[in-house]
């Protein structure tokens, strides 16, 4: 440095050992800024306008034209340290009351959070629609008919002669006038009758419904119960048709391979008939106490059969050119041995616990 | 029908030891199903005992009992305390020993009793199942027992280890009412060898039989009511023979009670072959019997001593006494005997009926009389039509050899004649084809053969069937014969493949819909019975001319005070409500989507077309018009929290409006926004709290409050609120495809005003006015604030509304705005008085 270009005044708080002095200062107070407010007044003391340097770098102006490049660098660098630091440490900072915010707006999450009660479908509704899809879904559709039914439908039209003896087995609920020839359809299988009358086949319907018998109500029976009837009328269907359909029905609604079995039955709607059991698939028949199926290895669910040629004919339906098969399952009982539930009270009480207990589905 | 496996094992080879279950399990096989096992309930040690002395010691209750000193053939005699008096000294009793286990679980011990300890009990037969008779203990020498000692194991002696098989019989197979039809089916399903009992030699009719006609003027479906009339005379019958103890025990397991030799034995051949019988007092009958239908007024007192009124349709067995010819009414034919002509205790002269009734005319009599008997539920499910002559054969080879030395066997009466089995022509690949297996000619002939059928042809077939199953008419019945004796675990799997669908109509996916939504709104479904009485309708204080009060009524209700059907889903709704809150659920949203029958009164009957064919457009149409209407509906009752109080809410009670919310939901799942007005007096609804709803015009339901006095005679919870609706409307209102509506992304403007009008003018009118005033701009309105109060004028009431607006093209300018918010206000000042507050 030449001594003709040697100023006294900017000597010292441009010097090397100042500004680093300056720095160190500014990053010492930045560091020991606790809080977002301190560190603000920190900023002003050491970056602001009034801090050393600032005030070193309005000397800046005062020097010799040859000097002012090389302090200008120096003081440049020194503040940008400074910035820099303060940035850090306001991000620091930042992050820190962010964080303490969060942690004070914290809740208890375990308190309720049920102001508005819960609702909930029966499971027969459910179990119903269930199976209505596992049908549409093999492209069946589904069928419906009136619970106040035409005992030609319910009865004659299914090959229940007026005095067949199964016509007295149904216990039936008549509506008055005696004549009226009007009952509480006694199972869904009417459908069947109007669904032949309605279409023409090929036909594949399923019929969920409630159905009515003259039962007093205990735990295994109820005058007022549901049924899912299936049909189906197209050339050529055999048993084996019937009985691949009742294997795909049992899985898809349990969830899993089951064993069943066919086993003679009769109904007068259907020839051969047939009664499905499903193998035991709490205990396999392995137990002999098993509540499930009571010890005998079977599960008694459906009845089932090809459809008789009268029941056809009296539709208007040539049996010699077409075949159909029809079953019918009871849902009450479906839901006592899927799902366990061991007394029919509970269905048919209306109380909500019943309901609520399986949500939207079951 | 009740199998004794001692019985069975004689018609069918049954190997040793096979047990009850064992049978049951191959008898399901072929169609007949387990309903129970009975027997081999006892175990020992049971043994013969001798009374070797006894003491009477008279008690202070009364009762004398006896202190028995027994020899059971041990070292030394036991001491036991003996209630009955009916025994002495020497006599064979049977004894049950500490350790054994009598019928129902019933454990015998040694124990203390009368001041004595009493090391076993002397039987009677009731306590071992052997039959009702509990007058006293067994006296094995009344039993015909006298070549035992005492010792001697008693449950094998009195064959208390024999099982019986009970299976439900369906109505197709009437001959499985009986050891034969059972003994035939257990060789079906396990290839044992049959012995047909009834292949008997038969004497033929002669001449001296007793006179029998058969006069029936009026067969039912043109069938007569009697197609063969067997009558055998058996004389000098002992008149205080029994029957023997084996035929007692069997008829015993058979569940029928042993009575006199008579009446046994025809029930003994009605078990055994399947076919009923009638023993009749010969000396009390005056020839000829004739067989014809009953009279106008006729009268019958019966066996079960019940006086009857005839029924034209009543087919009789008569008699001729004082020279009437048929003019005395011996019996309900096939059914019942009457009391007059009955076996006494002093009937030695015997006549035996064997007769083949109209399974119609038995069935309608029975059901008409509310008369189930055995020979009745045998004829109307179909008996042998060429078993007559044999059943009264082994009747009287019986009574012959039971009934003492002196009896004498008269002459035969044989008269008509019975149709034998049907003919039915079958391509012998016809079962195959329906149950779907390839079963050759020579499969199906051999199961055919094996059911008692005659078979000619090659490939179609000319199936004689067998006289004993009337339930083989057609190739299906076939069919299912060859399917059944093969195993119906023979037939394969076979998923078919259904034609395309088109998936649930637009009525099943709304139902689905609405029962969804109603439950994600928080309310829980449940179904009720929909059986009323007029009682609930007096609660809901309808009207005497309501039509929901026109209801059909049941014949035969399950309880005589709900005997109608519900009109609408609320009357059955509230029973759940009422068992909820009484059980501890008083904060409650319920709801049930369901069939109610609203009949019109005055449908036709159903009528009864001829099922031979389709029935013509006519005939469905009148089965059509008789079915009384059966609207879908859907209802909801809430009572107490709507919402529930808890740590930031004092909680919200349910109104009239959550009632209307639930039915305003249900129609906007399918895009249908009903019209709400109030209606003032519909019950079971609060006058001034009961909103009206309709699509298009139709009544679609109604909801808000009950009335207080609804409420009060139900017993529900005060202020409890429903909606009932008529879905039908609303299906029938929906559906079809919904056309897009686009959404704008410019800028909303928003105005809110409030409206001064009188408190009577509905806010939905004000609303409506504001709706159509404001034109296309408009996005959305919504009340959200009702202002009463100073500086508001008394007997009016301020509305705020918050207008939405927003163009599909462009961003509204603040003129536009305004002047659609003005037009709006201007509409509704209009139609509802409204003055804009400044």
């Amino acid at each position: 440095m030449s001594t003709k270009d040697y100023d006294p005044v900017e000597v010292a708080v441009l010097s090397e050992d100042a500004l680093t002095g300056y720095v160190a200062q500014a990053l010492e107070a930045f560091a020991a800024a606790g809080s977002l407010e301190t560190l603000k007044q920190a900023r002003l003391e050491h970056a602001g306008d009034k801090s050393p340097l600032a005030l070193a770098n309005r000397e800046i102006g005062a020097l010799p034209p040859a000097a002012k490049a090389d302090a200008g660098k120096r003081v440049g660098k020194a503040r940008g340290q400074v910035s820099k630091a303060l940035a850090a440490r306001q991000k620091e900072l930042e992050a820190e009351r962010d964080a303490r915010v969060l942690v004070e707006e914290s809740v208890d999450v375990t308190l309720p959070a049920d102001r508005r009660p819960a609702g909930a479908r029966h499971p027969i509704s459910t179990i119903s629609e269930r199976i209505g899809d596992i049908f549409v879904s093999m492209g069946w559709e589904i069928a419906e008919g009136p619970e106040v039914e035409a005992d030609w439908f319910n009865f004659d039209a299914l090959n229940f002669g007026p005095d067949h003896p199964a016509r007295q087995m149904q216990d039936t609920f008549f509506v008055e006038p005696v004549d009226s020839g009007l009952v509480l359809r006694t199972h869904t299988s009417p459908v069947q009758a109007r669904t032949m009358l309605d279409r023409r086949p090929p036909i594949y319907v399923v019929v969920p419904g409630r159905v009515y018998r003259t039962d007093e109500l205990d735990a295994t029976h109820t005058p007022v119960f549901t049924q899912v009837e299936g049909l189906a009328v197209d050339k050529g269907l055999t048993m084996a048709h019937l009985k691949g359909t009742l294997d795909h029905f049992v899985k898809s609604l349990l969830g899993r391979e089951v064993t069943t079995r066919l086993r003679p039955n009769f109904f007068p709607f259907t020839e051969p008939s047939a009664e499905l059991d499903l193998r035991c698939f709490v205990c396999d028949g392995r137990k002999d106490d098993c509540r499930t199926c009571k010890g005998t290895g079977w599960i008694e669910w459906l009845g089932c059969g090809m459809v008789n040629p009268n029941v056809l004919r009296a539709a208007g339906i040539d049996p010699d050119v077409y075949t159909g098969f029809a079953f019918g399952a009871g849902i009450e009982r479906a839901l006592m041995f899927r799902n366990g539930v061991e007394d029919m009270h509970d269905m048919v009480e209306g109380d909500v616990r019943f309901s609520l207990h399986y949500g939207m589905e079951a | 029908m009740r199998a004794p496996l001692t019985w069975l094992a004689e018609y069918v080879d049954l190997p040793a030891g096979t047990t009850a279950l064992a049978v049951a399990a191959d008898l399901v096989k072929v169609g007949l199903e387990e309903e129970a096992v009975h027997g081999g309930g006892v175990t020992g040690p049971l043994v013969v005992g001798r009374v070797l002395d006894f003491t009477p010691e008279p008690q202070k209750n009364g009762k004398t009992i006896r202190w028995c000193s027994i020899d059971v053939g041990e070292a030394g005699p036991r001491g036991i305390v003996c209630g009955a008096g009916n025994f002495l000294k020497d006599d064979l009793v049977v004894v049950c020993l500490p350790g054994a286990v009598l019928p129902g679980g019933f454990k015998i011990a040694a124990r203390k009793t009368y001041g004595h300890k009493s090391d076993g009990m002397i039987c009677s037969s009731l306590e071992l199942g052997l039959g009702e008779d509990h007058d006293g203990i067994i006296r094995l020498t009344e039993w015909g027992l006298d070549d035992v000692k005492p010792g001697d194991d008693a449950i094998a002696l009195l064959g208390l280890d024999e099982e019986t098989v009970e299976v439900n019989v369906t109505p197709d197979r009437g001959y499985c009412f009986s050891l034969r039809g059972i003994a035939r089916e257990y060789s079906h399903a396990t290839g044992a060898e049959f012995t047909d009992p009834a292949l008997i030699e038969v004497p033929a009719p002669a001449n001296g039989g007793f006179e029998v006609v058969l006069d029936d003027q009026a067969p039912i479906n043109g069938v007569p009511g009697c197609d063969r009339f067997v009558a055998r005379i058996v004389k000098n019958v002992d008149a205080t023979a029994q029957s023997p103890r084996w035929m007692q025990r069997r008829l015993e397991q058979a569940g029928m009670r042993p009575i006199s030799l008579a009446v046994d034995v025809t029930n003994y051949v009605m078990l055994a072959v399947g076919h009923p019988l009638h023993a009749f007092d010969l000396d009390l009958l005056a020839a000829p019997i004739v067989v014809r239908r009953a009279a106008p007024k006729e009268k019958l007192t019966t066996l079960d001593d019940v006086e009857r009124k005839l029924h034209p349709e009543d087919l009789l067995v008569t008699d001729s006494p004082d020279g009437k010819t048929a003019g005395r009414v011996l019996s309900l034919a096939g059914v019942m005997g009457g009391a007059d002509t009955e076996v006494s205790a002093t009937t030695t002269n015997l006549l035996i009926e064997a007769a083949h009734w109209d399974p119609i005319t038995v069935a309608r009599t029975m059901r008409r009389h509310k008369l189930s008997t055995e020979a009745g539920k045998r004829y109307e499910r179909g008996v042998d039509t060429q078993l007559a002559d044999v059943a009264a054969e082994l009747t009287v080879r019986l009574l012959v050899e039971y009934g003492g030395d002196r009896v004498e066997v008269g002459a035969a009466t044989d008269v008509g004649e019975a149709a034998p089995g049907a003919t039915i022509e079958m391509a012998a690949d016809f079962p195959g084809r329906i149950v779907g297996v390839d079963w050759t000619r020579e499969q199906v002939v051999e199961n055919l053969t094996a059911i008692g059928c005659e078979i000619t042809g090659d490939d179609v077939l000319t199936v004689k069937a067998p006289s004993w199953r009337p339930d083989l008419t057609v190739g299906v019945d076939l069919a299912e014969e060859v399917a059944r004796l093969r195993g119906y675990d023979q037939i394969p799997s076979v998923l078919p493949i259904a034609p395309a669908g088109t998936g649930l109509t637009h009525g099943q996916r709304v139902r689905r819909s609405v029962a969804r939504a109603l439950a994600e709104h928080g309310a829980v479904e449940v179904l009720t019975y929909p059986f009323i009485g007029t009682a609930v309708h007096d609660a809901f204080g309808l009207p005497p001319d309501d039509p929901r009060r026109t209801a059909l009524k049941l014949v035969n209700p399950l309880s005589d005070e709900q005997p109608y059907l519900r009109t609408s889903v609320l009357a059955t709704l509230v029973d759940a409500v009422k068992r909820n809150v009484s059980r501890g659920f008083t904060d409650l949203a319920v709801y049930e989507v369901g069939a109610v029958t609203r009949p019109a009164g005055g449908e036709p009957k159903a009528g009864h077309p001829s099922v031979s064919q389709r029935p013509t457009p006519q005939e469905l149409e009148q089965l059509n018009a008789a079915i009384p209407h059966q609207p879908l509906h859907a209802a909801i009752v809430l009572t107490g929290q709507r919402e529930l109080p808890g740590r930031d809410s004092a909680g919200r009670a349910a109104d009239w409006s959550d009632a209307l919310e639930a039915a305003l939901l249900v129609a906007r799942t399918v895009h249908v926004t009903p019209t709400v007005t109030k209606e003032e007096n519909h019950a079971p609804w609060h006058p001034g709290r009961c909103a009206r709803l309709e699509i298009n015009g139709k009544l679609f339901g109604h909801a808000g409050e009950l009335h207080p006095k609804v409420v009060a005679a139900l017993g529900l919870p005060p202020r409890t609120v429903a909606a009932e609706i008529d879905l039908d409307v609303l299906i029938e209102a929906s559906g079809g495809i919904v056309a897009a509506q686009r959404i704008s992304t410019f800028p909303l403007a928003k105005e809110d005003v409030a409206l001064v009008v009188k408190d009577e003018v509905p806010s939905g009118d004000v609303q409506a006015a504001l709706v159509e005033g404001a034109g296309e701009l408009l996005e959305s309105v919504r009340l959200f604030d009702v202002y009463a109060q100073a500086p508001i004028e008394e007997g009016h009431k301020s509305l705020a509304f918050a207008l939405r607006f927003r163009a599909p093209d462009r961003t509204l300018t603040a003129e536009e705005t305004a002047s659609a918010r003005d037009a709006a206000v201007a509409a509704a000042a209009e139609r509802t008085g409204a003055v804009q507050r400044s």
